[in-house]
């Protein structure tokens, strides 16, 4: 029974989630992830004529139907690509979110390489030595005093 | 080995300072920023950048190299740019008067959408050529910041002179018809 529920909900989660993927976009939203190509801001925090402009032409073409990523190319096929506030996922844009993460790798493979290096150049430590028998004695004393 | 490696490393690191430190230079000396408005209107009469971009009011490209040997009137504007407004009736005036002795008054629409820049054509009834430059990367050549910024090219390409901001008084307007008799005489 109660695996039962448990599927109808995760069913009932997978279609809200694939609704919300291919619904229609929300301006908002839109507006966080293009660039005003004037002020170099996104939409959302500009209110320069041409972001204004551009706003206004969001809430028509989502009027009209359009998805998110027609949107956007209908913008960059007017303005170009640097009106994407983040780069794309192809082509040169790709290498955007590339070279991060090989910057990231080829950081922690030196580091690795230097660590290696490093804790094989550290001398071993010394052997164990007997202790003294004096000394041994002495210490022996001054803790049973100290316990007792 | 620890050693080489120190110095593998450090070796990266100062050729990444000179990369950086090499970029830096290059993009300063590259970049004209500002400098041909102020180049023009101190008489050195530098070269005006070129370009190819497509035609707002046709179909197909236009060179300014094409132009060569007339005398051109470069004017930077936006559809949403209000004092592009006050001045693209003078400059229709301009192109009407002086095409016949060689004066090209050339428009380029930048950082805007097509179909208000063709509105704006109607509206202001522009009919001297424009071309369209959506991303604006015409911009930088020419040091533009604003909108609108004009440059007065002689029959050779150079700037003989340019205007920051609207040509919308009557010492602007003696100012262009001045320079526009300059580059034509060239």
């Amino acid at each position: 029974m109660r695996l039962g529920v448990v599927g109808v909900l995760a069913a009932l989660a997978l279609v809200a989630a694939a609704a919300a993927a291919g619904g229609r976009p929300n301006a908002s939203d839109l507006e966080g992830q293009l660039v005003c190509p004037v002020c170099q801001t996104t939409l959302d925090q500009s209110d320069a004529p041409i972001a204004l402009k551009m706003k206004a032409y969001i809430r028509r073409r989502i009027a009209a139907g359009d998805s998110a990523a027609q949107i956007k190319a209908a913008l960059v096929a007017q303005f170009g690509p640097g009106v994407l506030a983040t780069p794309s996922k192809s082509g040169f844009g790709l290498l955007a979110w590339l070279v991060p993460i090989l910057v990231v790798l080829g950081a922690g493979l030196v580091v690795g390489v230097l660590v290696r290096a490093w804790s094989k150049r550290r001398p071993p430590p010394p052997p164990d030595r007997p202790l003294d028998p004096d000394v041994e004695r002495r210490v022996d004393e001054e803790l049973a005093r100290f316990e007792g | 080995m620890a050693h080489r490696a120190r110095l593998v490393l450090q070796g990266v690191a100062v050729g990444l300072v000179v990369l950086l430190f090499a970029l830096l230079v290059w993009k300063l000396v590259s970049s004209p920023g500002g400098d041909l408005a102020a180049a023009a209107n101190r008489g050195d009469e530098p070269h005006a950048p070129g370009f190819t971009l497509p035609r707002l009011d046709r179909n197909g490209k236009l060179a300014l190299a094409s132009l060569r040997g007339k005398a051109v009137v470069v004017n930077f504007w936006a559809s949403w740019c209000i004092p592009c407004k006050d001045e693209a009736p003078y400059l229709e005036q301009v192109w009407r008067n002086r095409r016949a002795d060689g004066l090209v008054v050339l428009g380029v629409d930048a950082k805007d959408f097509r179909g208000d820049a063709r509105n704006f054509a109607r509206r202001y009834g522009v009919t001297f050529p424009l071309v369209y430059d959506g991303p604006g990367k015409t911009l930088s050549g020419y040091g533009v910041t604003g909108f609108p910024e004009t440059y007065v090219l002689d029959r050779e390409g150079r700037v003989v002179e340019a205007f920051v901001g609207a040509i919308n008084s009557d010492e602007d307007h003696v100012r262009l018809r001045s320079a526009v008799a300059r580059a034509l005489q060239s």
